[in-house]
């Protein structure tokens, strides 16, 4: 009775906690498939009766959303990539040097609130003139996924036997083919996770784009944001603007859960 | 056997020896400074020039478009009487101690419920991570439909427990709250995480010796596992506290600071100063007065730990 008794309870206590975040999406998805006069209706409908793909196709059709999904596509691709070329070898290096120390520099970087790079680099990029191209975005972003993957290499590079590269060593490799056929391979996993954090943190970045981004060069966070002061009162269309940026995270989230839950957690708890 | 073995060992022992300094002759000569180096240069340009140039910006007196003229630090001596800047510190204390304490309590609460073995707890788990993934700016402009004091779905979920309706993000006293609220609903799931990894380090054994002298629920959990977890619950204090102070996205796309000033944090403020009146020596000061903010809270934290000795009550238990 008791056992039963405290499924009950736990099973209560699991519904109101998940529910939340599972209530906001579809809410989310009700008002992307409603027509106006049901997204208005006072109480709120929330299984609409007729379904409204026009707001989706309004987004997808509207003047520049192209653009923005291929300026957003660019920004966090070039941004990943080259963090991870440059990242992941640090990491390796870091970790083999033992100088965990030196990542106080990721620390802070960590720490420092977006805004406060924003500031000079924005002087920087207009100095240099590239305001209005993508180039500032990419750079910036280098802010946010360059600490990830050296962060999350450096912990996986820790863990990772260093015998075979001893061993790779005495047979005469050089230290970058040791690199490349011994470390790399065996670090596979730590790279996914590195990669799929730092495309998640990238392609949500809002702060970098309200600054640098001009009308031709936004990302679609940016571009979302811009949505509210032309369309303040159709909610459709909004809200389908809304799940069309945020799906493709959505869905890695779901589907690479494990990678992300070990490199957020490794992150943390180190 | 044991002849064999002890005749043989001293001779391996030896070789052993030689292996290990034979390596490290050859080991020592190799350098990891290559991999390190490209990494550097980026982190100096993105990271560390940013500073110091901000630091140099600060004792100048430069609007954008003027010249700068050395101001020493006339900008931090602006600071104190600059009633919006003190007004922003204190919304975001308040902000912050919110924003840490509620996720930190209801994401312990879900992580004991994680803990839990039941059907589809995977999937279940992803479902409860999409809150602090998906795009902030994309939440946050569905929590502000959410807020419409007429349309918004949280004001009829209200009359639905016989509540009456709130202005939430649109009256100066709820402006902060309702924020915190979307916070909340944000990063819980990172506490989750973070706490479910402390809550399944934990062997059974205590559990079962607590079961079989009949504690309750809460016992269990009041003198096994949270004793346990408590470094956890440091660590999850302390990066949601710095991501709390830093927290921009969500207020910026609500309520962009308002109604008023009534949710302008100093990021908020920040960005005005910033970027809508260009006055980039006085915000550079503001950026450093801030990341020394930031830091101070962080020591506290730490403080705080060692006086409640928080890390040996895991040890003790």
């Amino acid at each position: 009775m008791r056992d039963f008794l405290n499924k009950l309870g736990l099973t209560f206590a699991f519904i109101v906690i998940v529910s939340p975040a599972v209530l906001f999406f579809l809410w989310m998805l009700s008002l992307s498939l409603k027509f106006e006069i049901d997204n208005a209706s006072y109480p709120p409908v929330f299984i609409p009766e007729r379904i409204n793909w026009g707001n989706y196709a309004a987004v997808i059709e509207s003047k520049r959303f192209m653009t923005y999904f291929f300026n957003t596509l660019i920004v966090t691709g070039s941004a990943t990539l080259f963090a991870l070329i440059i990242g992941v070898p640090a990491g390796y290096g870091i970790a083999r040097m033992r100088a965990r120390k030196s990542a106080i520099v990721i620390l802070i970087a960590r720490i420092t609130p977006g805004l406060s790079y924003l500031i000079p680099l924005f002087l920087l990029f207009q100095w240099l003139g590239l305001l209005g191209t993508l180039w500032p975005q990419i750079i910036i972003h280098l802010v946010v996924t360059v600490p990830i993957v050296i962060w999350i290499m450096i912990g996986y590079f820790e863990t990772t036997p260093m015998e075979l590269e001893e061993s790779a060593i005495i047979d005469g490799a050089t230290r970058w083919q040791v690199f490349r056929h011994v470390a790399l391979p065996i670090a596979r996993s730590g790279i996914a996770v590195a990669f799929i954090l730092s495309v998640i943190f990238s392609w949500n970045n809002f702060v970098f784009g309200i600054v640098l981004a001009g009308r031709e060069t936004r990302t679609l966070p940016v571009a979302v944001y811009n949505m509210i002061s032309f369309d303040q009162l159709s909610w459709g269309p909004l809200a389908a603007a809304a799940l069309i940026v945020t799906l493709p995270v959505l869905l890695l989230t779901m589907f690479a859960q494990r990678q992300i839950v070990a490199g957020l957690t490794a992150g943390a708890v180190k | 056997m044991s002849e064999l073995t002890a005749g043989k060992a001293p001779a391996k022992t030896a070789t052993a020896a030689e292996i290990t300094t034979a390596r490290k002759e050859q080991w020592r000569p190799i350098s990891y400074w290559p991999f390190v180096i490209p990494a550097m240069i980026v982190v100096m340009a993105v990271i560390i020039f940013p500073w110091v140039y901000t630091i140099w910006m600060s004792l100048h007196e430069w609007k954008v478009g003027q010249a700068p003229t050395f101001v020493g630090f006339a900008n931090y001596l602006r600071l104190p009487s600059d009633a919006r800047f003190v007004e922003s510190v204190g919304h975001t204390l308040v902000y912050t101690a919110l924003s840490v304490a509620l996720p930190l309590i209801l994401g312990t609460l879900a992580a004991v419920i994680f803990n839990n073995k039941f059907p589809l707890r995977g999937f279940f788990r992803g479902l409860f991570i999409l809150p602090m993934m998906a795009t902030p700016v994309a939440i946050a402009l569905v929590w502000t439909m959410m807020f419409h004091p007429q349309l918004g779905v949280l004001n009829y979920l209200l009359s639905l427990f016989g509540l009456p309706p709130s202005l939430w993000v649109f009256h100066p006293a709820t402006a902060i709250p309702s924020l915190v609220l979307v916070e909340t609903w944000q990063w819980t799931p990172l506490v989750m995480l973070i706490v479910l990894g402390g809550l399944s380090a934990i062997p059974t054994e205590p559990y079962e010796s607590a079961q079989i002298d009949g504690a309750t629920p809460w016992q269990t959990f009041r003198y096994i596992s949270l004793p346990m977890i408590m470094p956890f619950l440091f660590i999850a204090a302390m990066i949601r506290m710095i991501d709390a102070v830093k927290s921009f996205d969500i207020i910026f796309a609500i309520t962009q600071g308002g109604p008023g000033s009534a949710s302008e944090t100093i990021n908020l403020y920040l960005y005005s100063v910033a970027f809508v009146y260009y006055d980039v020596g006085y915000a550079s000061a503001i950026v450093v007065v801030f990341f020394a903010l930031i830091v101070a809270l962080a020591g506290a934290l730490l403080h705080l730990r060692q006086r409640t000795h928080w890390n040996e009550a895991g040890g003790s238990a």
